[in-house]
């Protein structure tokens, strides 16, 4: 193992711009997959392109970025160490429902109530990371595994939470009551809320901490060499639950900021189907964890996700194929620019 | 006894273990020569998609379980030759082809049906089950086993057939050797990147058997990501049994309990929100006592350190 590890690390090779030569082969594939279904895919294109940074669906694309980036973030941070958290699903959700829970329930003045819902809803979805993470140092379950297979319980636990105790019983849908209008975040423009300033904010000060902090010098070196951070004093199991909270408070934060922010309810089986949570790994992954470029190919991800729908409007051809072409810029750049490599 | 465990109750189980069991084969064998395959989930995907069409297409079963078999070969080179030949991380390839599964199948859906969702057809024929009745006289094991489709009874029969070839045979031992000793191996003239590349592509000839036996098995249905966390399952199946395809499928049989649990504990009147939760918690409470045994028998495991995401800079410090 360790053998193939070293041969596999430290080949200096010399690199085209590897995203643009993946984004072309991406382009290309999914040419062919609407050529064969039938479609014009310069006609696709540029919908996805008039559709996502045009100017009236700028608003649009920066709407979809702030959960995306978010989740983006929550990848981010763990992979930057050399983890993986694959549990953002559940994490999100958690955070979704105690934000909802205390924004209805709360006896406090509306922005009080906003404010106390925002960081409850990280904290209960931090700790539920950082669950994981104990996982993985005490119980010995890898964190990818760990993480992963805690979602599904807590996608369950909620779920059941939404259709029976909290049930808004005014509706026939699974449900919470709406929150009151003061417990809103407040809007800019048009689409646009303050959870994308939180978002803005959330997202500098991780850069910050990477870049100029020792917590996040500490991290890049467990990321480079696990081992060699540990001989270095770097206490690696507090490290992986802290970094792991963190990750998890921000998947909470992002559940948060959906539920307060447009849907102003926590409504069941709304949180999932947009998998923010896969974009945000991919993007996380096409960065190698790195937060600057991480962020960027989640805003990336996020103008396609947002042309997609103009693109399925105007053309007929399913928005799902943003996926496709997601998946293959992964792909292309994993096997051919060993992208994500950690170490 | 005969309370708690019913016919029907049984017969769900061994069919709902089929697909889990046959992944976690396939997993074990990738596992078993270096490879470290979480792309179980996306592959079931793809092959049970590719059932429906095959089936749509020929109006046979046999046909739908062939296009199955071959669409999910197909999707496996991407992890036999990225992982192999151009080097790739294995973790990343395979989160890359869970979501380009989820995203194909659906784009097909859509492009080929015209439906989002779910999609069946009276022109799509299932797999027939093969009807036993001398076997309901048994109690328990009989029961699971007197109405199963063929892909049903193959895949306890490869759990035989794997574990004689991985620890009986020549090519058995090349095989593990290439896991375990790749440099070893390739100095005695064996080519490792070969080896790897024929394990991964029948692994994924077999996690489309398992997709095959979701779509076709039971009803004949497609629904968009109906793999719903099966090849997840399989992969803690690979890391209980430590790639032992034997001691997979007995992980699988404790999947397979938890999951007749649930459809028991649901027929009692628990919401299915809450009953859906044990296979996971069933597995991670699996993947904690085993652990816990593991390290007390102080006997460091080689196949666990390689199922850990040891290119992640994960593996366990215990370990030494």
């Amino acid at each position: 193992m360790s053998a193939r590890a070293a041969d596999r690390d430290g080949r200096p090779r010399l690199r085209a711009p590897p995203a643009a030569v993946a984004l072309l082969f991406a382009a290309l594939v999914g040419g062919a997959l609407i050529l064969a279904s039938g479609a014009n895919p310069l006609l696709a294109y540029y919908q996805i392109l008039v559709g996502s940074l045009g100017w009236g669906a700028l608003p649009d694309t920066l709407n979809w970025a702030t959960p995306l980036v978010g989740m983006t973030l929550v990848a981010a941070i763990p992979l930057r160490g050399g983890m993986i958290n694959l549990g953002g699903d559940g994490q999100m959700v958690i955070g979704a429902l105690v934000a909802a829970a205390v924004a209805v329930y709360l006896p406090a003045p509306g922005p009080i109530a906003a404010i106390v819902a925002l960081i409850a809803a990280g904290i209960a979805a931090g700790l539920y990371a950082a669950l994981a993470a104990w996982g993985e140092t005490r119980h010995g379950i890898p964190m990818l595994i760990s993480s992963l297979l805690m979602s599904y319980p807590a996608i369950g636990v909620v779920s059941y939470i939404v259709r029976f105790p909290l049930r808004d019983t005014t509706t026939g849908l699974p449900q919470t009551s709406m929150i009151p209008e003061s417990a809103r975040l407040p809007t800019i423009a048009g689409p646009l809320n303050v959870g994308l300033l939180i978002i803005v904010a959330v997202a500098a000060l991780v850069v910050f901490v990477d870049r100029a902090t020792i917590v996040g010098y500490e991290l890049r070196l467990r990321g480079v060499n696990k081992r060699f951070a540990g001989y270095g004093g770097v206490r690696l199991d507090a490290q992986a639950t802290r970094v792991m909270f963190a990750s998890g408070a921000i998947a909470g934060l992002v559940g948060a900021i959906i539920v307060l922010g447009s849907q102003f309810r926590f409504i069941d089986e709304t949180f999932l189907t947009p998998s923010y949570t896969w974009s945000g790994l991919m993007a996380a992954l096409l960065a190698g964890g790195e937060p600057v470029g991480a962020i960027a190919a989640g805003v990336f991800f996020a103008a396609l996700q947002t042309g997609g729908f103009a693109m399925q409007r105007e053309t007929s051809i399913p928005r799902v194929l943003t996926l496709v072409l997601q998946s293959i810029v992964i792909l292309f750049l994993a096997v051919r620019h060993s992208v994500g490599r950690r170490a | 006894m005969s309370e708690i465990i019913t016919p029907f109750m049984m017969q769900s189980a061994v069919q709902a273990m089929t697909p889990i069991l046959l992944a976690a084969l396939a997993g074990s064998l990738c596992q078993r020569v270096g490879v470290f395959n979480m792309a179980l989930e996306g592959q079931m995907l793809v092959g049970a998609f590719a059932a429906i069409v095959g089936s749509y297409a020929t109006h046979s079963a046999t046909g739908g379980v062939a296009a199955a078999m071959a669409a999910a070969t197909v999707f496996s080179l991407i992890l036999a030759f990225g992982a192999t030949v151009f080097r790739g991380d294995p973790v990343v390839i395979c989160i890359g082809m869970n979501l380009l599964a989820s995203g194909l199948t659906a784009y097909l859906l859509r492009v080929l049906f015209g439906v989002s969702g779910t999609f069946s057809d009276p022109a799509i024929v299932g797999i027939d089950k093969i009807r036993l009745p001398a076997l309901r006289g048994i109690p328990v094991l009989g029961w699971g086993f007197a109405s199963e489709t063929i892909i049903t009874w193959a895949a306890w029969a490869l759990v035989a057939i794997v574990s004689v070839v991985l620890f009986r045979t020549a090519l058995g031992l090349r095989l593990r050797g290439v896991g375990e000793q790749p440099d070893a191996a390739e100095t005695l003239g064996v080519n490792v990147n070969l080896y790897r590349i024929v394990t991964i592509l029948c692994g994924g000839a077999l996690v489309g058997l398992a997709g095959a036996q979701l779509s076709l098995g039971a009803v004949s249905v497609f629904a968009e990501d109906m793999s719903a966390g099966r090849g997840w399952i399989a992969v803690v199946a690979v890391m209980l049994g430590r790639a032992n395809p034997l001691y997979a499928a007995g992980a699988c049989v404790l999947f397979g309990l938890a999951d007749a649990l649930s459809i028991r504990l649901q027929s009692q009147g628990l919401p299915n929100q809450l009953t859906d939760i044990s296979p996971y918690v069933v597995t991670l409470a699996a993947l904690v006592i085993s652990h816990r045994r593991r390290t007390r028998a102080a006997r460091p495991s080689a196949e666990i350190a390689a199922a850990s995401p040891a290119p992640a800079g994960e593996a366990q410090p215990e370990a030494r």
